[in-house]
């Protein structure tokens, strides 16, 4: 990693040291700016509206009147709507708009063939739409984290097709020697994807595999989504920016290159995890709770890894808006995954299975660590793109605090009901309507976190379409910081 | 780590690992699994759905009542599905080859479905409680279907497929409403939902019977 000589120089391309590096940078920037704005773009517009779809299927899980009249609204389209508006439209658009921009950066080549590009991000967001529009019309294949209907996939896969070969193209004709660990990631996260995604719409939709089978590729598909497609990209944004923000190399080598192969031998077993208690072999599950505890490796060698880059820097998290989203998923990446571990023992899963503390974890590893970082990720990726800095400080600020508080609230909140919900529903003393109606408080909580949460993403809508139509400044300005550092002046 | 053919490698064979230990060996080894042919019964169980059924489980896919209700009975004591009346027996790989698609479901907002056809029987609860729950599980939250169904002006003779609903959900004089076809066929589907067949892998965790409680008492 290169190494810059303070905090604000790390922040500002123009300040760094080497004149030859930095335009050099700056060309490859300006390469992927057209490609990664689009998806950049598209991810925006795609949090909003899977926002607002959370909060009406939010609200119904309490309230289950609201809005009952209206059959495309009902909980079950509302609530599926949601989940594929935030995973493949938010989280895939930006997962891809940060694979480029890293790609390009760490090959150290300029991004080439950016039509492919283009054409693979329309394909895509037709096809998000198409599915939506399905999902919400009553044409869901109710088969969970693929419900989008037939007719739209095969403009996802084209899309995807186009994209992999362009992965292909990047790295073959990178210039780097060197092979940095947010690389592996990225090409191993581009690489599982696809097979994974193709194996479960043949085994699933196009020519379904025989009872139970189906529920293994299910899960096999769904939770390797979590770990071998947004682990890895999230966690290269963070091998990536955290050195790169804290101008200082990663701690450990050794340590990345474990943390990277015990995900990649352990997490692909781990998803049958989601079938404890279920009609399936019972050596597939023991192998998957076996796979799911040895996760604790890759978990805990990679928080090392990034703690021990961060000893000494903390203070920074005072002034970077990056650092602070970046290391808030961090942090949360490791408590969450510990927490599935622990979830995958036979008698912690009798209790929490089926209930709401899963919806707390998914969120707590989709929302607290994944999205969380590439919010940090997008604080620092698209100044260099637009050569203009973040118009309001205020903005990001109430991002951070309301979509930190939010998710805090949600997780807690849902943990302890879920929990609750658990013991109850397995004491057969307790009414299942009082059951249900000891989760209403709970559930309420996850309303409010989720008011919370919709403010931040709305003022980050803001703040990101205000920062797209400004002019741009006559002379560069400072980077958009929480706080001004003390050795700003010096950088200058 | 500069040697981008090991990575690949290392990428291709670390997937494979589980795609074949999850996927490929478990379609070998029980993707094939056969009806038992009852003899006594001159029947194969599992059964396969009638056609009304059949389209009444597509509307529990197009509805999305996976996400709220599972259908898969834990084993007696693991949990307490046996103890709730959710079934006698925990849920086989068998129970589930004849369905095209297999509908585990992975949350319990709303109660296991598995066998409510065998725990609740009626027509009538059903169409009460999808077009408002509140009618037969006050304080549930489940939402309400008011859309599988139709108002209509009663001319002349009132419709036999009439609801019977209490007062304050009753339509004005003159007027009925009337199931539609959909939620016939969602009903059909969940009296259907009945797994209470033994067969020769269930009978050694097969438990007496405890006796089933009706749906909105317990």
């Amino acid at each position: 990693m290169a190494s810059a000589p303070n905090l604000a120089a790390s922040f500002d391309p123009a300040t760094s040291p080497d004149l030859v590096k930095r335009a050099e940078l700056s060309e490859i920037d300006a390469s992927t700016k057209i490609p990664v704005l689009f998806f950049l773009c598209s991810a925006v517009l795609w949090l909003l509206v899977g926002t607002a779809f959370a909060l009406i299927s939010s609200f119904k899980l309490h309230t289950p009147n609201f809005l009952g009249d209206i059959e495309w609204l009902t909980f079950g389209r509302a609530r599926t709507a949601h989940l594929n508006a935030v995973i493949y439209g938010w989280s895939v658009n930006a997962a891809f708009a940060v694979a480029f921009w890293l790609m390009a950066r760490l090959s150290r080549s300029v991004l080439r063939h950016s039509g492919l590009l283009m054409i693979a991000g329309v394909f895509w967001n037709i096809g998000v739409t198409i599915g939506i529009g399905g999902i919400l019309a009553g044409d869901s294949t109710s088969i969970e984290w693929l419900e989008i209907p037939p007719y739209a996939t095969p403009l996802l896969f084209v899309a995807y097709a186009l994209i992999g070969a362009w992965a292909l193209i990047t790295f073959r004709f990178g210039k780097s020697e060197h092979i940095y660990v947010s690389q592996w990631y990225l090409l191993a996260a581009l690489f599982w994807f696809p097979w994974l995604y193709s194996i479960a719409q043949i085994m699933l939709i196009i020519e379904p595999a025989r009872g139970t089978v189906q529920a293994l590729v299910n899960w096999w598909f769904a939770h390797n989504v979590l770990g071998l497609w947004f682990t890895p990209i999230g966690l290269a944004a963070v091998y990536y920016f955290l050195p790169k923000v804290l101008g200082k190399p990663i701690h450990s080598y050794y340590l990345s290159l474990l943390g990277f192969w015990s995900l990649a031998i352990f997490y692909n077993w781990a998803g049958v995890h989601h079938l404890i208690g279920g009609p399936v072999p019972a050596w597939v599950l023991s192998a998957g709770i076996v796979a799911s505890f040895m996760m604790a490796i890759p978990v805990i060698v990679t928080g090392i890894n990034h703690h021990m880059t961060m000893v000494g820097s903390f203070g920074a998290l005072k002034y970077s808006p990056t650092l602070r989203f970046i290391v808030f998923g961090a942090i949360s990446y490791t408590i969450t995954s510990l927490l599935g571990s622990l979830m995958a023992d036979r008698q912690v899963s009798m209790v929490v299975h089926f209930t709401h503390f899963t919806v707390a974890h998914a969120h707590q590893g989709m929302y607290a660590f994944f999205t969380m970082v590439m919010f940090g990720s997008i604080y620092y990726i698209l100044p260099r793109l637009l050569l203009k800095e973040w118009p309001s400080a205020m903005l990001i600020s109430v991002h951070f605090w309301t979509v930190a508080v939010g998710i805090t609230i949600y997780v807690v909140g849902l943990s302890i009901g879920g929990i609750k919900q658990g013991l109850e529903m397995n004491n057969a003393d307790i009414p299942f309507l009082t059951v249900v109606a000891n989760t209403i408080p709970y559930l309420l909580s996850r309303s409010l976190s989720g008011v919370l949460m919709t403010i931040g993403h709305l003022a980050f809508a803001v703040n990101f379409a205000w920062m797209l139509l400004r002019p741009r400044a006559p002379q560069a300005t400072a980077p958009t910081f929480f706080n001004t550092p003390p050795d700003m002046e010096v950088a200058r | 780590m500069n040697r981008a053919p090991l990575l690949f490698l290392g990428i291709f064979f670390t997937l494979a690992f589980s795609w074949t230990g999850i996927v490929l060996t478990n379609q070998l080894t029980y993707g094939k699994l056969q009806p038992v042919i009852d003899e006594t019964e001159n029947k194969a169980y599992p059964e396969q759905l009638s056609g009304l059924a059949e389209q009444g489980k597509l509307v529990y896919q197009d509805l999305g009542c996976l996400y709220c209700h599972t259908q898969q009975v834990r084993r007696p004591g693991f949990g307490a599905d046996d103890k709730r009346g959710w079934g006698d027996r925990q849920s086989v790989a068998r129970d589930y080859i004849r369905e095209g698609r297999v509908l585990l479901g992975t949350i319990r907002t709303g109660p296991d479905l598995r066998n409510i056809g065998a725990r609740q029987a009626s027509r009538d609860w059903h169409l009460l409680h999808l077009y408002d729950p509140q009618i037969t599980s006050k304080g549930s939250t489940m939402a309400p279907f008011p859309f599988l169904f139709e108002k209509h002006k009663i001319v002349g003779q009132p419709s036999p497929r009439a609801m019977k609903l209490p007062a304050p959900h009753t339509a004005e004089p003159g007027y009925e409403i009337v199931p539609t076809q959909r939620a016939e066929a969602l009903v059909a589907y969940l009296q259907r939902l009945n797994d209470t067949y033994a067969y020769p892998e269930t009978k050694n965790v097969f438990v007496e019977p405890v006796e089933m409680k009706k749906e909105g008492q317990k």
